[in-house]
C-alpha cells in the first residue's frame, strides 16, 4: 500500500493511484480499496470507477472537501487487509470460433504460425481477469492472454463489428459489448448479450471477475441464442480457486 | 400531448444532470455540456435543478406546442423565437397549444436549453434521462431529434405562480477569448516543466473539431516526459488530455469512462460552461488554481443558484434582508432602520429595484442607496441577500 498516491483530477475526483502496470496485485488492491470504499460512510462519495492502476472516486465539494476526504481514505488504507473481498468468480463465455462469426480466426493461426485449432486451445485454456470496464458500456479490458496468439491490430479497422464479437488486438483480448468500428481480428463471437439497456443487470461483466471462453459449434450457438432472445439463458459462473 | 419536432435543428438532444453510477461498466455520464445554464432555466420553471432539458447546439429546432406549458430558455443566444416574434430568454414564459418555438441565428455562445415545467415524459434509463449517443441509449430512443417526434409533458401547467419573478440575469458567453481555470493533474508530472510552462503561458484555439466527446484545440506543442501514452485510468469531464502530438483535448460531457492518454489538467466545473459554449475559434488560456479555491468557486456558485431558487418561491420578508455594512443607516433610530428595511423588502417584493424609483442598486456590489422621509442612506447587503429579485 506505500506506493499509493492520491490524485487530483478536477474539484470533484480523486484519481487514487495504486501503481504503474498492469498486474492482478495492483488490481485486487483497488478491488479491496473500492469496496472498502462502498462499505464506509464517507459522505459525499458519488460514484468509484476501477481502472488498471486506479480507482477514480467521484464526490461532491459541497459535502466533503479535498483534504477531508484523503483523510478517511487514509483511515481506510490501514483497515484494508481485514476487508472481506469475495473471492473472485469465473463467467463463462461460449464462443462460436471461426468461420462467418470469426473472419480472422486463419489470420491468427497463420500469423503465429499455429493451427487454428492451436488458437482455440489456447485463447479457452485459461481464465482471463477484467481489469476493467471502459470505452464502451460493458466492454472488458482483459489480462494474462498467452503471447502465442498475438496479432496485430487491422490496418484498416472494420465499419462495423457486429455487438458479441470476440477479438484480438496485439496482446489483448476482448469482446465488443455492441455494433461498433474497430480493428480487431475477430475469431469468434458469442451469443451473450454483455449490454442490455432493459436488463435488471444492464451490464453483464464486472471488473474483478474473469472469463472463460468455451468453444461451441453452430448448433450450441444457435440454442444458447434462442434462450438469450428467450430470457432463460443460465448464465454459467463459479468461484475460482486461488491458485 | 406535449411538443413535435417540426425540425430538429443541428443537434437537438434530451439531457439531464448525466447517467451517475455506471461508470464502472464503461457506461459514459452524458448529460448537459453546460450545467449551469441548465440548472437555472430549471429553477426559473421551479423544476428540480436535475429535471431533463432540451440541449439546442448552433442550429435550433423548431417545435409546435400541441398543450400549454411554461417554459425557460437559457444558455446561448441562438435567435430563440415564439410565433415568429423574439421572445425573452432567462425568464419563464407561458407557451400556448399551437404556438410555434425556433431559433433564428446563432449570435453568442454554442449550445441553449430549453427547461419545461414538470418535466418531460421520457423514460427513464439506468436512472437517468440523458441521452447516451454512442451507445445509442437513453433519452429519446437514444438518439438527436428529428422532424416527427413527439415529446409529452410530465406535468404542464398553463401558468407558474409569481411569474413576474422567475427571471434570472443572462450569462456572459464567450466571445474572442476565455481564461479556463485549471487544476493541475493527474498526470502532470508526465510533462517537462518547459511543457506545463508552455501549456500555462501559451494562446490556445478551439478548432472545429468539437464535440459532445471533446474539443480539440490548436496552439503550441507540450512537451512530454516520455511520450503521451498511460495505462488507462479514469477520465472527468474537463480532463484535459494530450496525447504524443502535444495538442489538448479537453474531454467533455460524452467523454469515454477510461483512456490510455496522459492528462495534464482538469478544468474546474464552474469553469466548463465556458468551454461548452465556445465556437470554433475562440482562444482560450489555461490558469492553474488551487483545490480549495475550485472548491470555494463551486460553493458560491451553489449558493447563487440557492438564491435565485429562493427569490421565487421563498416569501421576503425582513428577516431576509441582512446587512454586510450598514453605513450611517447602522446608527440611525431604530424606527428609521425599521422602516428602511421595510422599504428594501417591499422593492424587493415589488422587484421594484431600478433607477427610477427611491432606490438605485448595483450589482454585483450589492450597494444600495434608501431614502427614508428626509434621509438618505446608502447601504451594502449582504451577497446572499440580493439573489433575492
Amino acid at each position: 500500500m506505500s506506493n499509493v498516491r492520491y490524485l487530483l483530477a478536477g474539484d470533484s475526483s480523486i484519481d487514487v493511484e495504486f501503481g504503474n502496470s498492469i498486474s492482478p496485485e495492483i488490481n485486487r488492491d483497488i478491488r479491496a480499496f473500492n469496496i472498502a470504499v462502498k462499505k464506509s460512510e464517507i459522505p459525499g462519495i458519488i460514484e468509484t470507477i476501477p481502472t488498471y492502476r486506479s480507482l477514480l472516486v467521484q464526490y461532491d465539494p459541497e459535502t466533503i472537501r479535498f483534504h477531508e476526504l484523503t483523510e478517511q481514505f487514509d483511515k481506510l488504507m490501514g483497515s484494508l487487509d481485514s476487508i472481506e473481498i469475495p473471492p473472485p468468480t469465473v463467467i463463462e463465455i461460449p464462443v462460436l470460433y471461426g468461420g462467418e462469426e470469426g473472419p480472422d480466426l486463419a489470420n491468427v493461426a497463420e500469423h503465429n504460425g499455429i493451427s487454428t485449432d492451436d488458437v482455440i486451445r489456447i485463447h479457452t485454456g485459461r481464465d482471463y481477469l477484467i481489469y476493467m470496464l471502459g470505452f464502451v458500456a460493458g466492454f472488458p479490458y482483459l489480462g494474462g492472454m498467452d503471447k502465442s496468439i498475438a496479432t496485430p491490430r487491422l490496418k484498416s479497422p472494420r465499419v462495423r463489428i457486429p455487438g458479441g464479437s470476440v477479438g484480438i488486438a496485439g496482446e489483448q483480448t476482448g469482446i465488443y459489448p455492441i455494433d461498433s468500428p474497430g480493428g480487431w481480428q475477430l475469431i469468434g463471437r458469442t451469443p451473450l448479450k454483455l449490454y442490455e439497456a432493459e436488463r435488471e443487470k444492464p451490464v453483464l461483466l464486472e471488473a474483478g471477475q474473469y472469463i472463460r471462453f468455451r468453444a461451441v459449434d453452430r448448433a450450441e450457438y444457435d440454442a444458447i441464442q434462442k434462450q438469450v432472445d428467450d430470457n432463460t439463458y443460465q448464465y454459467v459462473t463459479y468461484n475460482r480457486e486461488e491458485q | 400531448m406535449g411538443m413535435k419536432i417540426m425540425t430538429g435543428g443541428f443537434l437537438t438532444t434530451v439531457q439531464d444532470l448525466g447517467r451517475i453510477g455506471y461508470q464502472e461498466t464503461g457506461m459514459a455520464v452524458s448529460g448537459v455540456m453546460d450545467q449551469h445554464s441548465a440548472k437555472i432555466a430549471n429553477i426559473l420553471v421551479g423544476n428540480d435543478c436535475g429535471e431533463a432539458v432540451l440541449e439546442v447546439t448552433m442550429m435550433g429546432p423548431s417545435i409546435q406546442f400541441s398543450e400549454d406549458n411554461v417554459i425557460a430558455v437559457t444558455g446561448a443566444d441562438l435567435g430563440f423565437a415564439i410565433n415568429k416574434q423574439p421572445a425573452a430568454m432567462y425568464r419563464a414564459l407561458s407557451v400556448h397549444a399551437g404556438d410555434i418555438l425556433e431559433f433564428k441565428a446563432l449570435k453568442t455562445g454554442l449550445r441553449a436549453y430549453i427547461a419545461f415545467a414538470g418535466g418531460l415524459d421520457i423514460p427513464v434509463v439506468m436512472g437517468s434521462r440523458s441521452t447516451n449517443l454512442k451507445s445509442k441509449v437513453g433519452g429519446f430512443q437514444g438518439r438527436k431529434l428529428e422532424a416527427g417526434d413527439e415529446i409529452g409533458f410530465r406535468a404542464p401547467v398553463r401558468v407558474l405562480d409569481h411569474m413576474e419573478r422567475r427571471v434570472a440575469e443572462a450569462e456572459v458567453m464567450p466571445t474572442k477569448e476565455i481564461e479556463v481555470r485549471v487544476i493541475m493533474g493527474p498526470q502532470d508530472d508526465c510533462f517537462t516543466e518547459k511543457g506545463k510552462e508552455t501549456f500555462l503561458n501559451s494562446e490556445y484555439a478551439f478548432t472545429s473539431e468539437l464535440d459532445r466527446m471533446g474539443c480539440r484545440l490548436e496552439g503550441e506543442v507540450i512537451e512530454h516526459v516520455d511520450g503521451g501514452d498511460i495505462i488507462s485510468d479514469g477520465i472527468t469531464f474537463g480532463a484535459v488530455q494530450v496525447p504524443s502530438h502535444g495538442k489538448p483535448i479537453i474531454m467533455m460531457a460524452d467523454h469515454q469512462t477510461t483512456g490510455g492518454y496522459t492528462k495534464i489538467a482538469c478544468v474546474i466545473t464552474v469553469d466548463l460552461p465556458k468551454v461548452a459554449q465556445a465556437k470554433p475559434g475562440v482562444k482560450l488560456r489555461f490558469k492553474a488554481v488551487s483545490i480549495e479555491e475550485a472548491q470555494e468557486l463551486l460553493h458560491e456558485e451553489n449558493v447563487r443558484l440557492a438564491s435565485l431558487r429562493d427569490s421565487i418561491e421563498k416569501e421576503k420578508n425582513e428577516e431576509t434582508i441582512r446587512f454586510k455594512d450598514a453605513g450611517a443607516l447602522g446608527s440611525a433610530a431604530p424606527e428609521v432602520q425599521a422602516a428602511a428595511k421595510a422599504a428594501l423588502t417591499a422593492a424587493f417584493r415589488e422587484n421594484a429595484l431600478s433607477p427610477a424609483g427611491d432606490y438605485i442598486y448595483w450589482v454585483p456590489a450589492g450597494t444600495f442607496r434608501i431614502r427614508v422621509g428626509e434621509e438618505e442612506f446608502t447601504v451594502e447587503l449582504e451577497k446572499e441577500t440580493f439573489g433575492l429579485r
